[in-house]
């Protein structure tokens, strides 16, 4: 009997597996439709909301990495703004470089966009290798370190981007194929937040499959609940923890490539202006959940989008807003990792 | 005499005390010994800092919190002293009510951000407040009837802190006696009462308390103390010091923009200076701020040599330039967090002690 | 009970700080190979910070802990636990958000995922512990207390290892649960696995083990056979007085 046939058995007992938690995604689809009869008219709604989606998507690329290392080893790195701007820098370089040679094909501008998305995930896994060893080690389980010291090689880091690439700021125009708008009817939808929508899809469904269907997955996801007990079990958690603080570190280059051609200017300064962002999101999710990250970032993206047609002066204050709305509903955020 | 103005807390090393007696002079004689207006500027910026930064050490040093809307509370300083003298008049009482008022914002403030955040973890408690710190400057940005907006307010001091004001029409010892003398001078003597001040609060038992807080906060519950007041009042305390270095800074520029005050630039720069300086310490503040300062303005002319030297070399030029000067405090602030926490004064105090035990 | 029976652990003066705390002073015993051993005294003795000295959670500060002759000082948990010893804390350690099916693919570390768990093992698994059968595919951290206690000891056998390090599993559970667990453990002594076990129920310890160590203070008190003690009532006065629990 395999194990498979042994578990149907269980499987057909009238036990429900979990219940998923509806609420928060619900809460977002009910921002969406308040803000329907706010705005009045259907195709500026449906233009703010692809607007707000892809601007949540780029924060979600950004700030997964950066939930998952302090879900799973209590890290918060003050200092992951660098690794954006070292994205978008890249991306002058590579999409500037390659401009003449895509000349006017369409395709090869978008390869060019790519390109640049690539180069920029390596070298912000390298450099999130090197920021690791040097910076982060040393310092495990010292908050108060942590947070002085995350936040002394973002110093760093900003200053030698500034050596390489100046201190002044460099334009990222969108290439001429993902300039404009899809019509949908009345609403206009930029491509390039379809683009982007798509591409946070993407890391999203790839994200969740690691996590759900791998064993690597399954033990971040212990990890994250109790490191203490998955070392007792034999894993050597801190192996994977380098991995982990890698890959967000690209993920947060990646998105950096993204947010760049998003706000088609680059300054040194672009990864601490991100940073006030992602943290609420992550507050908002709950620290150390991805999918939490994933619904808070596009609540976050929904509100700015939408407060900024509504009501501009309010806009900058929606997300604090936001973010203690969320706390008195839920203190851990919307989706808390239990064992905290 | 001096050991009790100092509320017993010496500075327990030779080098120490004579880099501070050097400081102290240095800046109690700055008209005389410095001509110029952009070194009186520096020294007073020193003089700004030094508070600014020993209230933020009463903070992360002897509380072992970390915030980051520290800036914020210079901010409402000045903004109170700035607004005050733009919208009622350039006078010391305007100037006392807008000091006032920005003291009374700046203790509600820190008690609803103390009462409540200080319960959560240390972690959540610096986001929080990097949020608010950057709300609070866009804020300071929209409110641009009140504030000046991103152009900020300029306006005139009092009559006799006013720079034309010139009781005497030639120099004295080298220095112009104007109203920019006589501020200088109300910020020298403000920043050193102050300071003292603070010298005495670390030293009570209150002070021991947030030690003891600081090194284990279970222990401290256990035995009795409810942490979350000590923090809290130690909150209070350091934001409202900050606010007076904020409302002195404005005194001395006669001018408040959100890029003086609440900028993120100058939360590092404290951070920084702290670090360097030596966490928990209070003269670190002293120490660190004048050095920083120091470079600030003059290590660029420094490196312009380097710069000069290794020009024509791609990358490395680049790193020596003087607009870079960053990078290098910043690899420093590294440096210090790991191998040295309690800065420049722990070393110094170290170095005495190892000296002792080798002789 | 075999004459050569070895030590398979043996604990050699171990004394183990926390901060400035100075916990263990000088803890020696061993556990034999094959037997059950059981970790008594009371509260605050010192039994728990004595199985995670051993687990590496804590390190000893003087004195050794050696495990099939190699010692163990040191060592990372990770690599402690990966020469075959099993630890279940007194908090079960159950991943809450994961499912019975997941904590137990976890334990099991040759496994990738559930199809390849040993289905011989699964069903003994299932046999001695029905309700996690029932519940395979349902979050841990939705089960009972007696249920948690079920899983965390199903996924200490769901692999074979050479020595399981077992924290009070009892504790809070209702009697006929307790049934459950002497039964399960009654079938691991039946499979000669070796077993530390911390037990503050004494009608549980007594049907169990086969040797004793009584803690107090940070130190061993008493070693020696459980039959020994069992039949011995002015031993089980004097260390009564160390509330080694009444029969229940």
């Amino acid at each position: 009997m395999t194990v498979a046939s042994t578990v149907r058995v269980a499987a057909s007992a009238t036990i429900p597996k979990a219940q998923f938690d509806w609420r928060p995604v619900l809460l977002l689809a009910v921002i969406a439709l308040a803000a329907l009869p706010l705005i009045g008219s259907p195709s500026t709604w449906v233009t703010l909301t692809v607007a707000g989606l892809a601007m949540g998507m780029i924060i979600f690329i950004i700030a997964s990495g950066l939930t998952l290392v302090f879900g799973l080893m209590d890290v918060l790195n003050f200092g992951h703004g660098v690794f954006i701007a070292l994205g978008a820098f890249i991306a002058t370089t590579v999409m500037g470089g390659m401009t003449v040679w895509a000349g006017d094909s369409g395709a090869a501008q978008l390869l060019a966009v790519f390109s640049a998305m690539l180069v920029a995930f390596a070298a912000a896994a390298a450099l999130g290798w090197a920021f690791e060893r040097v910076i982060v080690r040393p310092v495990y389980g010292m908050h108060l370190k942590q947070i002085l010291i995350t936040m002394g090689g973002m110093i760093i880091g900003e200053e030698l981007i500034k050596v390489i690439w100046g201190p002044a700021q460099i334009p990222l125009p969108l290439p001429d194929v993902l300039r404009g708008s899809f019509l949908l009817g009345d609403a206009a939808v930029e491509k390039y937040r379809v683009l982007a929508t798509a591409i946070g899809l993407v890391v999203f469904a790839a994200l969740a499959f690691t996590l759900n269907r791998t064993k690597i997955g399954l033990l971040i996801r212990a990890g994250v609940q109790d490191r203490e007990m998955v070392e007792s079990l034999g894993y050597r958690i801190r192996r994977l923890f380098v991995g982990v603080f890698v890959a967000g570190s690209a993920l947060a280059g990646l998105g950096g490539v993204l947010w760049g051609l998003y706000q088609q200017i680059v300054i040194p300064q672009i990864g601490a202006q991100v940073n006030v962002l992602l943290f609420i999101v992550i507050i908002i999710g709950g620290l150390g959940s991805t999918l939490g990250c994933f619904v808070g970032a596009l609540l976050v993206g929904l509100m700015a989008n939408y407060t900024g047609f509504l009501a501009p002066k309010v806009a900058l204050f929606s997300n604090i807003g936001l973010m203690v709305a969320v706390l008195l509903w839920r203190p851990q955020g919307l989706y808390p990792v239990t064992n905290r | 005499m001096l050991i009790r103005l100092l509320s017993h807390d010496l500075p327990r090393s030779r080098w120490l005390a004579v880099a501070l007696v050097l400081m102290v002079v240095a800046l109690a004689f700055a008209p005389f010994l410095f001509p110029g207006s952009k070194a009186l500027g520096a020294a007073a910026k020193m003089l700004v800092f030094v508070l600014l930064v020993a209230s933020y050490d009463l903070l992360l040093g002897y509380t072992g919190i970390v915030s980051f809307a520290h800036t914020m509370f210079f901010g409402i300083g000045a903004y109170g002293v700035a607004i005050a003298s733009t919208k009622l008049a350039p006078t010391f009482g305007a100037i006392t009510l807008g000091v006032f008022v920005a003291l009374c914002i700046s203790l509600v403030l820190s008690l609803v951000i103390g009462l409540f955040s200080l319960r959560v973890k240390a972690i959540f408690y610096a986001m929080i407040t990097l949020a608010v710190a950057a709300a609070f400057q866009t804020l300071a940005s929209q409110l641009s009837d009140l504030t000046g907006g991103e152009d900020g307010l300029t306006f005139k001091n009092p009559s006799i802190l006013s720079p034309s004001f010139e009781p005497f029409e030639s120099p004295m010892l080298g220095a112009t006696i104007d109203g920019k003398f006589i501020t200088y001078y109300l910020l020298f003597a403000a920043v050193v009462v102050l300071f003292l001040a603070l010298l005495r609060i670390v030293n009570s038992p209150f002070g021991r308390v947030l030690q003891a807080i600081r090194e284990n906060d279970f222990r401290a519950e256990a035995i009795g103390y409810r942490t979350v007041v000590y923090r809290t009042l130690s909150n209070v305390i350091a934001a409202l010091f900050a606010t007076l270095a904020g409302a002195l800074l404005a005194l001395w520029l006669r001018y408040t923009g959100p890029d003086t005050t609440l900028s993120f630039e100058i939360m590092l720069d404290i951070l920084l200076i702290v670090v360097i300086g030596g966490m928990g310490t209070l003269y670190g503040a002293v120490v660190g701020s004048v050095i920083f300062v120091f470079a600030q303005n003059y290590l660029q002319d420094l490196l312009k040599l380097g710069q000069g030297a290794l020009d024509g070399v791609p990358v490395v030029g680049a790193l020596v330039s003087p607009d870079r000067w960053l990078l290098w405090l910043g690899v420093l602030f590294v440096l210090a967090v790991y191998h040295f926490p309690s800065g420049i004064v722990g070393r110094l105090r170290a170095a005495i002690a190892t000296g002792r035990l080798r002789t | 009970m075999s004459v050569a029976a070895q030590n398979l652990l043996e604990l050699d003066g171990v004394h183990t700080h926390i901060g400035a705390y100075h916990i263990l002073h000088g803890v020696s015993f061993s556990v034999r190979e094959g037997e059950v051993t059981m970790l008594l005294g009371r509260n605050g003795a010192g039994k728990t910070t004595t199985l995670r000295t051993i687990m590496g959670l804590w390190q000893a500060s003087r004195g050794d802990v050696r495990f099939k002759g190699q010692s163990l000082k040191g060592q990372a948990t990770p690599d402690i636990a990966a020469r075959g010893i099993a630890y279940v804390p007194e908090s079960m350690g159950i991943f809450s958000d994961l499912t019975v099916q997941e904590n137990l693919v976890l334990a099991a570390r040759a496994a990738h995922h559930a199809g390849e768990l040993d289905t011989q093992r699964l069903e003994w698994i299932f046999g001695l512990f029905p309700a996690l059968q029932k519940f395979w595919l349902y979050p841990a951290g939705k089960l009972s207390g007696g249920q948690k206690q079920m899983l965390a000891v199903a996924r200490a056998i769901v692999e074979p290892r050479a020595l399981l390090l077992i924290d009070e599993p009892s504790k809070g559970l209702a009697p006929s649960i307790i049934g459950n667990l002497i039964s399960a453990f009654n079938e691991l002594k039946r499979q000669r696995t070796t077993i530390l076990l911390v037990e503050q129920n004494f009608h549980m310890a007594r049907s169990l083990g086969d040797a004793v160590a009584v803690m107090d203070n940070g130190a061993v008190v008493h070693t020696g056979s459980m039959r020994e003690l069992a039949d011995d009532e002015a031993l089980q006065q004097r260390l009564l007085g160390l509330s080694l629990g009444v029969h229940q």
